[in-house]
C-alpha cells in the first residue's frame, strides 16, 4: 500500500472524509467559491438559464470586482451594479468593492481559505491558493452556477506531478524566473491537468509572496491545482484572520507521482517569455536590448508588496524613459507601499499608479498598447491580443527586469542599471 | 446511414482561449450570437465569416489553454460547431465543453497534420469511428458522469431537469 498525494488527501476530505485515489470521480463540497466581474454573467446562467432562485450556501461565497475597475464604460458599470444587487439579494457573505484588489490576493489576505481546504474560482489562476496548502481549482461560469445551486461539483481526482526545488536564487532572480523556467523546459501542457505538488528544501527559503508566484503560474502549465507544503510562515500569516480551525495536509513520503522534476534554483538567471506564449522562454541575455515602449508591474502573479519593493530598489533615484504602469494587487499592498515610501520612490521615478486590480493584463480597459508596440510585463500571459491589441508584443519577466527595462526603454539586465 | 460528414477547420498546438475569444470583449459582448462573431478572431480571421453549422475543429495538443473563459466554447458552439477534435485539450476547456454540451474528442497524434482546412471528416457515432483522408481512429470512451451531462445537452440542461 503506497501513500497519498496532497490532491488525494484534500479531495478525500472534501468528498466527506473518503479515501480516494487518482482517477476516481467524486462529488466534492468546497469551503469557498468565488467569482469576480464575471459574477453577473454567472447570475444570468443561474437565474435565466437554469431557472434557479437561491444560492445554497451564501456564507461560502465571495465576489471581488477586479477585472475592469473602476468601471471604464457604462456597460462595465451596469455589470458591476448587477453584481452589487445580487450580493444584496442573496446575502453573499464576502463582497469586495472596486479598489480592494485582485480576487486571489484579497481572499488570501482575508484568510477566507485555509490549509487543507478546497476552493473553486471562476478564474484560471485559482491554482494560486496552493501557496497556503489549499486545493485551488478553476471552473467555468456554468460550473460556478452549479456550485451556487448545489454546493457541490464532480471532479476526477487528478494524478500528480512533483517539482522538487533546491538551492537559493541568485541576485535579481526570483520565483517568477523559476516559474518561467518550468514552463520553458516542460511546455505549456507539462502539467496535463494534474496536481502539481512542490517539494524540496528551497521552499522554506521562499517568501510567501514568491510561493504564490509559483502556484499562480502553474495555471500556465495546465495544472488542475498546485501545492506548496505549508509551514509556520503560512500559519503565522493566517493566524490574525482565520475564523475556523484547519488541518494542514501533506503528501505522504511514498505518495505516487507520475514524475518528479528537479530544479536547482541557484543555477537560474532571469528568464523572459517572448511573444506570444508563456512557455516561449529564454534567458534574459538572449533578448536583452529589444526595444519596449511600455512597462507594467502588477497582476495576481507579481503585484504584491515585495514586487513593488523589487521595482523600487532598481528605480530609486532613476527615471523611467518609457510608460511605466504600477498596479498594486490589493489595497493592502497599496497602503503598505504608501506607508513605507516605496510608492513615492516609484512615482519619483516616473511610474503612474492605478487602482488595485488586474489592470492591463487582459486588455479590458487600460494600458492598451498601440499596434507594433512592445510591453514588458510582470503578468502571466503574453498571448496574441492579450492586452487588447493583436499586433502588439508582450514579454513576461520578473519585477527587477521590468523596472530596469523601464529605465532604458529596452529589455535590460537589472545589474546594468545599478 | 449513421455516418455524418463535416467540414474541418484545422489548427496546431497550444491554441489559447485569448485567440479563440479575446479577453477585451469579456464584459461587453454578452449575447451568444454576438460572442460567436468574434470566434477565433485573433487566430483565423476567415473563420467567423465562413464557418457553417456542422463544421468541426481539428487541432493538436493543448487546445483551449489559458483563461477559463467559457465564451471560448460558446463562441464555437454558436457558430454551429458541435464537435472539437484535438490531440489533447486543456483540462478546463475540456470541462467547459462538456458543460455546454459540446463533445471534445481526443484523436491520435498528428491527426491534424493528415488533413487540412476544408477537408471532410466522417463521424460514425454508432460505430464510434472517425475518419478523414484515409486516417481512421476510434472515439475514446467518456466516463459515465461526463456521458450523463453530455447526453442531457450540457450542465444547464441537466440542472434544469433536476430542479424541474
Amino acid at each position: 500500500m503506497t501513500g497519498y498525494t496532497f490532491a488525494e488527501k484534500a479531495l478525500g476530505r472534501a468528498a466527506g472524509g473518503l479515501t480516494v485515489r487518482a482517477g476516481e470521480v467524486v462529488d466534492v463540497t468546497p469551503d469557498l467559491v468565488f467569482s469576480h466581474d464575471n459574477t453577473a454573467a454567472i447570475r444570468r446562467i443561474f437565474q435565466d438559464e437554469i431557472g434557479a432562485t437561491t444560492i445554497k450556501h451564501p456564507e461560502r461565497v465571495a465576489f471581488t470586482l477586479d477585472h475592469a475597475v473602476p468601471a471604464p464604460t457604462t456597460r462595465h458599470a451596469q455589470n458591476h451594479a448587477e453584481i452589487r444587487e445580487w450580493v444584496r439579494q442573496q446575502n453573499v457573505a464576502h463582497f469586495f468593492e472596486v479598489g480592494r484588489g485582485i480576487c486571489h490576493q484579497v481572499i488570501s489576505e482575508e484568510g477566507l481559505i485555509l490549509p487543507g481546504e478546497l476552493i473553486f474560482g471562476s478564474d484560471s489562476h485559482t491554482t494560486h491558493f496552493g501557496w497556503l496548502g489549499a486545493f485551488g481549482m478553476a471552473v467555468g461560469r456554468t460550473e460556478m452556477a452549479a456550485l451556487w445551486l448545489t454546493g457541490q461539483i464532480w471532479l476526477q481526482v487528478p494524478r500528480a506531478l512533483r517539482i522538487w526545488l533546491d538551492g537559493r536564487p541568485q541576485p535579481y532572480t526570483t520565483a517568477k524566473d523559476v516559474a518561467l523556467h518550468i514552463l520553458g523546459r516542460y511546455g505549456a501542457d507539462g502539467g496535463q491537468y494534474r496536481s502539481v505538488e512542490f517539494a524540496g528544501n528551497a521552499i522554506t527559503h521562499l517568501s510567501l509572496s514568491e510561493r504564490a508566484v509559483l502556484t499562480n503560474m502553474m495555471a500556465e502549465f495546465g495544472a488542475m491545482n498546485a501545492y506548496m507544503p505549508p509551514d509556520d510562515a503560512v500559519f503565522d500569516y493566517l493566524q490574525p484572520h482565520q475564523e475556523r480551525d484547519y488541518t494542514p495536509l501533506y503528501p505522504d513520503a511514498d505518495a505516487v507521482y507520475d514524475e518528479t522534476h528537479h530544479i536547482d534554483i541557484s543555477a537560474l538567471t532571469p528568464q523572459i517569455a517572448r511573444p506570444h506564449r508563456p512557455d516561449n522562454v529564454v534567458a534574459l541575455d538572449e533578448v536583452a536590448g529589444t526595444p519596449v515602449q511600455q512597462a507594467f508591474i502588477g497582476t495576481c502573479t507579481n503585484g504584491r508588496y515585495e514586487d513593488l519593493c523589487a521595482a523600487a530598489e532598481i528605480l530609486r533615484g532613476q527615471r523611467a524613459r518609457i510608460r511605466l504602469i504600477v498596479i498594486p494587487a490589493s489595497s493592502h499592498v497599496l497602503e503598505q507601499a504608501a506607508r513605507s515610501g516605496v510608492l513615492a520612490d516609484l512615482i519619483s521615478a516616473g511610474a503612474t499608479i492605478s487602482t488595485p486590480g488586474c489592470g492591463p493584463c487582459m486588455g479590458n480597459h487600460m494600458g492598451v498598447p498601440a499596434p507594433d508596440e512592445a510591453t514588458i510585463s510582470t503578468g502571466n500571459r503574453n498571448f496574441r491580443g492579450r492586452m487588447g491589441t493583436r499586433e502588439a508584443d508582450i514579454y513576461l519577466s520578473n519585477p527587477y527586469v521590468v523596472a530596469a527595462s523601464a529605465i532604458t526603454g529596452r529589455i535590460t539586465d537589472p545589474q546594468e542599471v545599478l | 446511414m449513421t455516418t455524418t460528414t463535416h467540414r474541418a477547420w484545422v489548427y496546431g498546438d497550444n491554441v489559447n482561449t485569448d485567440v479563440i475569444f479575446p479577453g477585451k470583449y469579456t464584459y461587453t459582448v454578452r449575447e451568444p450570437e454576438q460572442i460567436a462573431r468574434h470566434a477565433l478572431e485573433d487566430l483565423d480571421a476567415d473563420f467567423a465569416s465562413n464557418v457553417q453549422s456542422g463544421d468541426v475543429i481539428v487541432a493538436g495538443r493543448n487546445w483551449g489553454c489559458g483563461s477559463s473563459r467559457e465564451q471560448a466554447v460558446t463562441a464555437l458552439k454558436y457558430c454551429g460547431v458541435r464537435v472539437i477534435i484535438a490531440q489533447a485539450f486543456s483540462g478546463l476547456y475540456f470541462r467547459n465543453c462538456i458543460n455546454q454540451g459540446i463533445h471534445p474528442i481526443l484523436c491520435p497524434p498528428d491527426f491534424n497534420k493528415s488533413i487540412k482546412t476544408g477537408d471532410t471528416v466522417l463521424i460514425d457515432y454508432a460505430k464510434g469511428v472517425i475518419s478523414a483522408n484515409g486516417e481512421t481512429f476510434n472515439i475514446p470512451p467518456l466516463s459515465p458522469t461526463v456521458r450523463h451531462i453530455l447526453s442531457a445537452g450540457g450542465l444547464v440542461a441537466m440542472l434544469k431537469a433536476r430542479s424541474g
